[in-house]
């Protein structure tokens, strides 16, 4: 049983949590994730990336966005009510050592898996370029937090609604082009991170990219989360989250986060149906 | 043939009792008397609910199925036991009538009666030993001692007669056990009982291990697993679960920062193989762990109640030939599929499976698809699988497992048409202790190294079951856990 300390709606479905954990607070590097699952009998057990971790109070932060059932449910729970199960930190930490300069892209709530990130590798001292990506401007999130970072924020929304009115590859083809990083790093929606390996591969530039797939257990016995990257099938939860982003098979991958796509789109659509009878909307 | 209903053997055994004076019983008479069947679930109606197969003995059953014991001097059973229970004496008192003097005899020796009744391959341990089945030439005619051993534990479960061993005075020591499964289940028990403290570190939500997330609610109630790690708490074992040693804590911490005397680690046989073959990252390809944790521990088969989705299938294979295929054969007959094969490349004789349940299986309606095996998985524009490529086998001379090799026919390539398949070839060990655990040695499966009293290489840590054995019996991790918990045992009184 985990208390939630402390909740914050970032944009429409976008959550933030702080959460009692001080064993994973403890133990836990950039790049890695937790389980949740609600409810122990009949809950979906399901990964998250940790966005941070305050040793001192004993607490991880998480920022999610409610998408399936279990994100929606997730996002009910208040202030001082319990997360039935959490387990972490799960998943190879990112390396983190100077490379020199590095570019961060994050996609979406990327962002925030991305923020530790990007610490970690200012903090080894390199030069840190961030690029941030969303639909619109309500939907960007912890603007502030990477500010702070970031030698340069580039801000694109799809619809230029703030920032620049360009896709995250645009501004990373230019850095390629002309700031020639040593490394980048992609986090955000898989799409996302696919077009950003396409990017730099003519440019030859090392990219790491963090997938989030299907898990049951994240702890290597279920297989479901399996990806090819080079041909050779890896698992996620064990062998990742993070690989090399030239290598990743993101089709499989993409094809096979469908896998229940039916049950899913029913759920979520039950979801919002009983959102909207509670407000009274429908 | 009409399926038997439990009343029908059931009467069938009184009417045969009343005729048997036990007294006057020569070994020639008990031979007479036929092996007592096991009362099933009717097929038709099983394979659309999840409840137990086989529902248990009769009280007249399980009398006349001890009286088929010849209560052998040399009792040549126990040594086809891995816990050495007294096999002779605790048959004597359940024919008697006495099953509360039966099972306190097995508890003596095994801890997880109810469990063991139902799992472990007697066939191929102590029934494989049994003068009976030796002098009628047939391993299948043995005295039924696991039939016999699971009446009496149920028997004392149903009837609130468990009793709880009383922990030794405290010692003030304290053991930390890696794993809720049957290694780590018998470990905390017998270290318990010496009056240490027990911690049980469990990485799932719900302790009991492979007993919760592999094996089917069809073959061992949940309930009973359930009991059982109640039982340990009540002896004062705390669990902790959520917890994955080498990654909450690592596994020297525990020793090094926590405090703990003594270590154990049961934590299973954990990652799944693949064949390595073309097509297996298409949609509605699993390991065998997979769908069987989605439909036994996450419940996937209750869409009512269950978050967690499980693949709906139409034609399903199964890779592989062992009790595990078993399970996710009969799983996805349960969960709806038209057609369910079992493809495995040797002939039924050299099938790891146990007898009978390939038997159940059978019954059921699942198809074996025997000397084939898979060249690739076929899929659609969707990513989605369609067929199963296939290639027929023939047996040539024993290999080194004594079985004889299979070899391909060239050119016999076939399509068989599904939508789903499940990998079931077994389990490579799980690298993440190693990864974590500095000095800790391993062979080249990945499998810790152990002496015979279970010690790793590590002061302090011991480790058995799957982690040791690779992918074994409930009953061997028992067997490992009863050891290394001696182990523990006595090397904590040398401290005192």
């Amino acid at each position: 049983m985990n208390k939630v300390l402390y909740k914050e709606q970032l944009s429409d479905e976008v959550f933030r949590m702080r959460i009692e954990a001080p064993l994973i607070a403890q133990e836990r590097h950039p790049g890695q994730f937790v389980i949740v699952q609600i409810d122990t009998n009949y809950g979906e057990r399901i990964p998250l990336t940790i966005a941070d971790a305050d040793q001192q109070e004993g607490s991880i932060t998480i920022v999610f966005q409610a998408v399936g059932d279990t994100t929606h449910r997730l996002a009910k729970i208040e202030v001082g009510e319990y997360i039935e199960n959490l387990l972490g930190p799960l998943g190879q930490p990112t390396e983190i050592e100077r490379f020199g300069k590095v570019v961060c892209v994050g996609g979406g709530i990327g962002v925030a898996p991305m923020h530790p990130i990007a610490q970690g590798m200012k903090q080894a001292g390199n030069e840190v370029k961030i690029i941030m990506g969303a639909r619109n401007r309500d939907l960007l999130i912890m603007e502030d937090d990477m500010q702070k970072i970031a030698d340069e924020l580039i801000i694109c929304t799809d619809d230029g609604s703030y920032g620049r009115k360009d896709l995250v590859t645009v501004p990373l083809k230019e850095l390629c082009e002309s700031w020639k990083p040593d490394l980048v790093v992609a986090i955000g929606p898989p799409i996302m991170m696919k077009f950003c390996a396409e990017t730099t591969r003519p440019y030859g530039i090392h990219t790491i990219v963090s997938l989030n797939t299907i898990m049951i257990d994240g702890t290597g016995m279920c297989g479901g989360c399996r990806v090819s990257v080079g041909g050779e099938t890896k698992f996620v939860c064990v062998d990742g989250p993070e690989f090399d982003g030239h290598l990743v098979d993101f089709d499989n991958m993409m094809l096979r986060l469908g896998t229940y796509k039916e049950r899913e789109a029913e759920d979520h659509h039950q979801c919002h149906l009983d959102l909207a009878i509670k407000e009274g909307k429908a | 043939m009409s399926h038997p209903t439990p009343e029908q053997l059931r009467e069938d055994a009184a009417q045969l009792l009343a005729t048997i004076d036990p007294s006057a019983l020569k070994p020639r008479d008990r031979m007479a008397i036929p092996v007592q069947e096991m009362p099933t679930q009717d097929p038709d109606q099983r394979v659309c609910n999840m409840e137990e197969v086989a529902v248990g003995y009769s009280r007249e059953q399980v009398i006349l199925e001890s009286l088929r014991c010849l209560q052998c001097k040399n009792a040549p059973c126990i040594q086809g036991c891995p816990v050495s229970i007294n096999i002779p004496k605790f048959i004597e008192k359940a024919a008697e009538g006495d099953f509360e003097g039966s099972i306190a005899v097995i508890k003596e020796s095994s801890l997880l009666p109810a469990i063991c009744g139902r799992v472990c391959p007697q066939e191929a341990q102590c029934q494989l030993y049994c003068t009976v089945g030796k002098s009628l030439r047939d391993v299948e005619k043995s005295v039924s001692i696991g039939r016999i051993e699971r009446y009496v534990a149920d028997y004392e479960r149903e009837n609130h007669l468990v009793k709880m061993p009383e922990p030794a005075a405290p010692t003030g020591k304290r053991v930390a056990v890696v794993g809720s499964g049957p290694a780590g289940i018998t470990v905390a028990a017998d270290v318990r009982k010496a009056g240490h403290d027990v911690t049980i570190y469990e990485a799932f939500h719900k302790p009991g291990g492979v007993m919760v997330y592999g094996i089917p609610e069809f073959r061992l109630p949940k309930s009973i697993v359930a009991e059982e790690i109640e039982n340990l708490e009540k002896m004062g074992v705390t669990i902790e679960t959520n917890f994955l040693v080498g990654r909450t804590r690592k596994l020297t911490d525990l020793i090094d920062k926590d405090g703990y005397d003594a270590v154990f680690v049961g934590s299973g046989a954990g990652l799944p193989k693949f064949m390595k073959i073309e097509g297996e990252n298409l949609i509605g390809v699993f390991s065998a762990n997979e769908y069987l944790t989605r439909s036994n521990l996450m419940k996937a088969y209750d869409p009512e109640h269950a978050s967690t989705p499980i693949y709906e299938s139409k034609i399903v294979a199964v890779l592989g030939g062992g009790n595990v295929a078993m399970d996710a054969a009969r799983t996805a007959k349960r969960l709806g599929a038209q057609k369910v094969y079992i493809v495995y490349r040797r002939t039924e004789k050299e099938m790891p499976a146990r007898v009978e349940e390939v038997g159940h299986a059978k019954e059921e309606g699942i198809d074996f698809l025997l000397l084939h095996s898979p060249k690739k998985i076929i899929g659609n524009e969707k990513g989605r699988v369609t067929g199963l490529e296939l290639l027929a086998y023939e047996l040539g001379e024993p290999d080194a497992s004594g079985r004889r090799r299979p070899m391909a026919i060239e050119g016999s390539e076939s399509i068989l048409e599904v939508d789903t398949v499940i990998v079931s070839i077994g389990n490579d060990s799980n690298p993440l202790i190693k990864k974590t655990t500095a000095g800790l040695e391993t062979n080249k499966w990945g499998n810790i190294i152990v002496d015979e009293q279970c010690r790793s290489s590590i002061d302090r840590i011991f480790a058995g079951g799957d982690i040791v054995l690779g992918a074994a019996t409930v009953i061997l991790a028992m067997g490992q856990g009863r050891t290394a918990a001696q182990a523990i045992n006595e090397r904590l009184a040398q401290e005192n």
